[in-house]
């Protein structure tokens, strides 16, 4: 009788779960493999994949260094910005903001993601432009400054594309914030800044740990900010995926790319988990 | 009630403008478009008329949509709104840099594009990969191989076959703003050290191998088609060396050579031509060290979705009396004689369009072999991610 239920219960399971496993297996298992076949192959005479088993593809990574080491470096940079920028506009949202605005104010954080990216970052580019921002400084006497096409431009570019994946899951968090824990401390002879720094900002670490991740994760792979701010100049590895691609047509190099930034990136994660929930884990315990 | 009295009025030029603005932002629909103003009735009535519109593309059923894949700046937008209004078939116009995307697109395939517009030394190779289609020439009438230069055309007929007919020919030269750069550019080797002095960080060069390599060949004394190592290697040097002083990579530089973000480009004809035309002080040189000459075709892919509206809207824009309007818009200098003839004279007397046959003596022809050559493609990657 109980392995009847069981079987029955774990059918129900299995014919649950199979959508997802299916969607998984076709759209992220299979697609990993095909790219992992064609690392190992040559390039075809005209361009595209021909069948071999090489690791010539994977010999040539380091020409490519310097696109692996500018994303390893901007996407760390940009996402750590974005945090710096979207921590007080969380902490005002959840903490400070009268609940009559909240609603208001937050679904002004959201609704800029109604209009497509490639469209915000196309009016950076007149923003940026010597016609824009630059003309402005002109007027009051700051001459010839040059933010297109540079470093800068693609930070600011990725701070405010990125900005609302920031903002959400730590206002998430914070919002879910006892109250009563900030007035024991008061009530304890903490000042608002001690009481910031040891009660709201380490509960508030699981929010700013996955708006990192998150963030970090979807930079890994930039290829559009980049390529409008950066004027081609400032390259990401999702650039040089691009161009290996739609340009040279060296599909196996451009696997072997997309492997390896596939292997860093779950090594970047892992790293990170480990760190965030070893430090988050900890705080919570000694607070609650 | 009685019927108002503008009820079987034509429209007036106010209200059609007015209609057609509509029609542009999306307002309407085409159907409602061309209601109200009367063209559906008078096509419908025209199309009925033989000898107007009789050529056997306009006989099939085009659909409503098609697509096109094209460079930046390179058509008149009127072009295809007319087309649009003769046929109803609405063209998406597709944007490229380089004809290796346009490549790599037809290989991946799906494009979805009807028609295409590749460069002379290409075309062997989608031949021969079978990614393009033996032009009908039937289909084709207004078209008229006698009347074009052979010099430009030669390279879209393989062993007798036509596979794809001349849009126009040009070059691709130095687009320099006099005004912020004072000294006298003549050839790449000029380009490539001003761009490092007192061009420092406006400077663009093509994001497009066959040019940006090419160029730099050239400016070393090697050939623009080069695909010897050691040459190779020396250009890849000179680009790497030079890409921290420049302004961006990328094959549209007209914005940003209008906004004055950029004063030194690889530039095309037709762009040179235009930027000319509206901002006098940028001047167009071709290099007297060489560079490039090339002439640019229309051909219908294989996989193409709508083959009738392809064809319908090479036959138009073959016809003389479009092309001519093409032309002038986009300033580029054409291969066909009847278009010649039919041009202001301040068209054909224009240096950068019609320059000096002299001046032409140094360029080079793209070369087949650079466009599959697994070196190049991969110096122009290095050079890009460096």
């Amino acid at each position: 009788m109980a392995l009847a239920i069981n079987t029955k219960r774990g059918m129900v399971t299995a014919a649950l779960v199979a959508p997802a496993v299916a969607w998984l297996f076709i759209f992220l298992v299979l697609p990993f493999i095909a790219m992992v076949v064609f690392s190992v192959g040559d390039r075809a005479p005209e361009g595209g994949y021909q069948p071999a088993f090489t690791f010539a593809q994977f010999a040539n990574l380091p020409s490519r260094a310097a696109a692996f080491w500018n994303t390893l470096v901007l996407a760390p940079i940009g996402s750590l910005l974005c945090l710096i920028v979207a921590y007080p506009v969380a902490y005002y949202l959840a903490v400070k903001a009268t609940p009559r605005y909240r609603l208001l104010l937050v679904s002004l954080v959201v609704v800029p993601f109604w209009t497509s990216l490639l469209v915000r970052t196309y009016a950076w580019m007149y923003l940026l432009g010597s016609r824009g921002i630059p003309n402005l400084l002109g007027m009051i006497g700051i001459e010839d400054v040059r933010i297109l096409n540079t470093p800068g431009a693609v930070l600011l570019g990725i701070v405010y594309g990125y900005l609302p994946l920031m903002i959400m899951p730590i206002y998430v968090n914070l919002e879910k914030l006892d109250r009563r824990l900030l007035e024991a401390s008061a009530d304890l002879g903490a000042k608002p800044v001690s009481t910031f720094f040891s009660v709201t900002l380490p509960l508030s670490l699981p929010g700013v740990m996955t708006g990192l991740a998150l963030v970090t994760i979807l930079l890994l792979g930039e290829y559009l900010i980049p390529q409008l701010l950066g004027g081609g100049k400032v390259f990401f590895i999702g650039n040089a995926l691009v161009d290996l691609f739609l340009q040279s047509r060296n599909w196996p190099f451009g696997s072997a790319i997309a492997v390896t930034l596939v292997v860093v990136v779950v090594f970047v994660l892992l790293i990170a988990m480990r760190i965030a929930w070893k430090i988050a884990g900890t705080r919570q315990v000694d607070l609650v | 009630m009685s019927k108002s009295f503008k009820e079987n009025a034509p429209i007036s030029a106010e209200q059609f403008m007015d209609e057609l603005m509509r029609l542009k932002r999306g307002s309407v629909t085409r159907r409602h478009f061309l209601g109200v103003t009367g063209l559906g009735l008078a096509c419908a009535i025209l199309a009925r008329e033989t000898g107007l519109f009789s050529t056997p593309a306009f006989a099939e059923d085009l659909s409503k949509q098609m697509s096109i894949a094209t460079w930046p700046n390179y058509h008149d937008p009127a072009t295809f709104e007319a087309f649009t209004a003769a046929t109803g078939v609405a063209v998406e116009v597709n944007v490229f840099g380089s004809n290796e995307e346009m490549l790599a697109k037809l290989q991946a395939g799906g494009t979805g594009w009807d028609l295409f517009v590749p460069t002379n030394y290409t075309i062997s190779t989608y031949a021969k990969l079978g990614l393009i289609d033996a032009l009908d020439m039937p289909k084709l009438l207004n078209y008229s191989a006698a009347t074009e230069t052979a010099r430009f055309t030669a390279e879209g007929v393989i062993d007798g076959t036509t596979y794809a007919v001349p849009k126009n020919w040009g070059t691709t030269g130095i687009a320099v703003n006099s005004t912020k750069i004072k000294t006298p550019v003549t050839s790449w080797k000029d380009f490539f050290e001003i761009a490092q002095g007192e061009g420092d960080t406006r400077v663009m060069v093509h994001d497009y191998q066959l040019t940006t390599i090419g160029n730099a060949l050239v400016s070393l004394g090697y050939s623009f088609n080069s695909i010897k190592p050691e040459e190779l290697a020396k250009a890849e040097e000179l680009l790497v060396k030079v890409k921290p002083h420049l302004y961006a990579i990328n094959s549209d530089y007209q914005p940003a050579m209008r906004a004055g973000d950029a004063w030194m480009t690889m530039c095309w004809t037709n762009d040179g031509a235009q930027l000319n035309r509206d901002v006098p002080e940028i001047k167009f040189v071709l290099g007297k060290d060489g560079g490039e000459i090339w002439s640019d075709f229309y051909a219908i892919p294989k996989s193409a979705a709508n083959k009738p509206a392809g064809y319908a809207l090479l036959n138009y824009l073959m016809d003389p009396s479009n092309a001519v309007k093409e032309h002038i818009a986009n300033g580029a200098p054409t291969t066909d004689s009847r278009v010649l003839s039919l041009l202001p004279k301040e068209v054909t007397s224009n240096t950068i369009v019609y320059p000096p046959e002299a001046e032409l003596t140094p360029l080079e022809f793209g070369a087949a072999v650079t466009l599959t050559d697994p070196a190049r493609a991969e110096v122009m990657a290095r050079f890009k991610s460096a």
